[in-house]
């Protein structure tokens, strides 16, 4: 069994709006026996977090696009996107992209 | 003794007649310097650009503050008189950053814009004043910026960028002539229009546009934008970093996109990111953005006067700071975030091995979406489910019972309301929160009381421009019957923008 993780995760650009307007989510991931990864996490983000419009944040097994995903601060396609396995203390952001000027 | 008084006094009138003339001729001169600048509505042929060979005294003490940095230096200060830039958007983000690059002595700037200066505009869109109302946001930009710095070739184009001009616009030979240190002053071939392109525009179908053309023609991209509190700034296409396509290639469901005339925009905040990307933009033109990037001289430099070494050939340029990365500003906390990004993708449509992007598409089609940030109408409703502003006039002059309910979040209620109105935000409807629902309910109730027993009570539902309203009158009809008494539900098309339109004028616009 692995231990619960801690994770923190952000939203901006406008994502934290599915979130009640809430940027900053310090949360745990129960123990399970694998280790947790990104596309887990993603499944656990919709039962928990999101409540209302799952379709403006998740399309599929992955997030919508629009949506950038960083990973401790870098871009998630160099840390290996949905199979990323979280470690304890892992900050997660979801940011949208804007388009306005 | 006389004499000498009288002829005194016909040499100074002279002399003064001599001063007026001088004055006229100034005036004169400076008034054709600083004379309006042609406004383009279309792509015409530009002549070619040359850097200057050397600084006048007059660029030496303009720049002086500037020059004495050794990030820059006098070579860097030449190669920026040698570089154009097209500006795509004359906006919140297109001003601050011409203003900076005229005043930092960047050759020719291309200001375009389709659109003209409204009123709503001129917090964040700050070349613009009140007398410009109603013209051409690229000619006002442009007459702004020639106040601060006359000697930078300003070229407004007042059209929309689209797949039909953007190729013609940015460069003025084929993509297979791209040849490397094409600014070292041989003309053998033409000037490429222009060196640098500056995304400042406001929705997203420009956005893959400027980018496939810019991936096409081989040029920098540096793309900035910002909404609400937030900024973001990454310069595409460039020392093999990524293209916007490479991060996001599949454009986002239009139903996710917000633009600033829904979502609002605090000024400062584009102000911030086009200042951002003026310092993106100078560090590319001046060719020494960082150490790698100084090329000497010697290297690459022809003989000739005035030739420079080539500042930014692509594929070996050093990365500008914001190269594949990504600046995030976030206002409410005052943070700045940088972000590492991937790098260009082998597999992307427009800049990998393999591209399927070869000419411009049609991008509204490819995004769903206009190329516009103006509110797009929906249609959800039919007929019979709407009243107009006017018929929502007769109904008030007759005082029939209803109910108005204006679905808009409070933020936009306290701007200005219908005093009669209900305030239920459509987010409160759509999740159908108890409290508002008890509201509604409650409101329902008192009406039966003031109507005959056998008629369905009417709510109206209005918003600011008849599109939340239309959803509204959706999430409601579920509820009608079920968790609210039974409802006949309408909405008020155009909203409260049609009521300030064609019924009280003196009801504020937004
Ligand atoms: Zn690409």
């Amino acid at each position: 069994m692995a231990a619960p993780v801690g994770v923190h995760l952000e939203f901006g650009g406008g994502a934290e709006l599915l979130f009640n307007g809430v940027k900053e989510h310090q949360v745990t991931l129960p123990s399970q026996s694998d280790p947790w990864d990104m596309k887990q996490l993603l499944v656990w983000i919709r039962r928990n977090l999101l409540k209302e419009r799952p379709e403006l944040f998740v399309q599929g097994d992955t997030v919508r696009p629009g949506i950038l995903v960083l990973i401790n601060d870098a871009d998630w396609e160099l840390m290996g996107e949905l199979e990323y396995q979280l470690e304890d203390q892992d900050n997660i952001v979801f940011i949208s992209t804007l388009h306005g000027g | 003794m006389d004499q000498d008084v009288g002829s005194l006094k016909a040499q100074l009138k002279e002399k003064e007649k001599e001063v007026a003339a001088l004055r006229a001729r100034l005036a004169q001169m400076e008034k054709s310097r600083a004379s309006v600048p042609e406004l383009h509505s279309d792509v015409a042929p530009l002549t070619p650009l040359t850097a200057k060979a050397a600084l006048s005294n007059e660029d030496i003490m303009r720049y002086s503050r500037q020059l004495l940095l050794p990030e820059l230096g006098v070579q860097g200060q030449l190669n920026l008189s040698g570089t154009s830039v097209l500006v795509v958007g004359c906006g919140g983000l297109g001003c601050p950053l011409a203003q900076y690059l005229a005043a930092a002595g960047i050759g020719r700037l291309g200001l375009l814009d389709y659109d003209e200066v409204e009123l709503s505009n001129l917090h964040r869109q700050v070349l613009h004043g009140e007398e410009n109302q109603g013209q051409a946001k690229a000619l006002s930009a442009s007459r702004a910026v020639r106040r601060l710095n006359s000697t930078v070739d300003c070229v407004p184009y007042h059209l929309q960028l689209s797949p039909e001009n953007a190729l013609e616009l940015i460069q003025q030979y084929p993509p297979e002539a791209n040849l490397p240190c094409r600014r070292l002053g041989h003309l053998d071939f033409p000037d490429p229009m222009y060196d640098i392109v500056a995304d400042c525009s406001d929705n997203v179908p420009t956005r893959y546009l400027v980018n496939d053309a810019c991936v096409l023609s081989g040029k920098p991209l540096v793309s900035a934008s910002a909404l609400r509190m937030e900024g973001q700034l990454t310069v595409y296409n460039y020392g093999g970093g990524p293209c916007y396509r490479c991060l996001y290639p599949t454009p986002p469901p239009p139903e996710t996109v917000t633009n600033c005339s829904d979502g609002g925009v605090l000024g400062v905040v584009p102000g911030i990111m086009g200042c951002f990307q003026a310092l993106e933009v100078l560090k590319i033109a001046s060719g020494r953005g960082c150490a790698a990037a100084r090329v000497a001289p010697g290297d690459m430099a022809d003989n000739s006067p005035g030739g420079l070494f080539s500042a930014f050939d692509l594929n070996q340029a050093p990365p500008a700071s914001c190269g594949q990365q990504l600046l995030m500003f976030d206002g409410q906390d005052a943070r700045f975030r940088s972000i590492r990004l991937r790098p260009k993708q082998p597999g992307c449509a427009a800049c990998g091995e393999k591209p399927s992007v070869t000419g411009l598409i049609d991008y509204e089609a490819f995004c769903g979406s206009a190329a516009t940030d103006k509110c797009q109408k929906l249609n959800l409703l039919s007929k019979d489910q709407r009243i107009t502003a006017q018929d929502y006039k007769s109904i008030l002059d007759n005082t029939e019972p209803h109910i108005l309910l204006d679905v808009r979040p409070r933020v936009e209620v306290d701007i200005c309301h219908l005093p009669f109105s209900l305030n239920i935000p459509l987010s409160s409807l759509e999740e159908r929160k108890s409290e508002h629902l008890r509201l509604l309910q409650g409101r329902i109730s008192q009406l039966k009381q003031e109507m005959a027993a056998e008629r369905r009570p009417a709510v109206y539902v209005i918003c600011k421009q008849g599109n939340d309203s239309q959803k509204a009158v959706q999430v409601l009809e579920k509820l009608s019957g079920s968790e609210v008494d039974a409802i006949t539900v309408k909405d008020v098309c155009g909203g409260l923008m049609a009521w300030a339109k064609n019924i009280d004028p003196t009801f504020p616009q937004y």
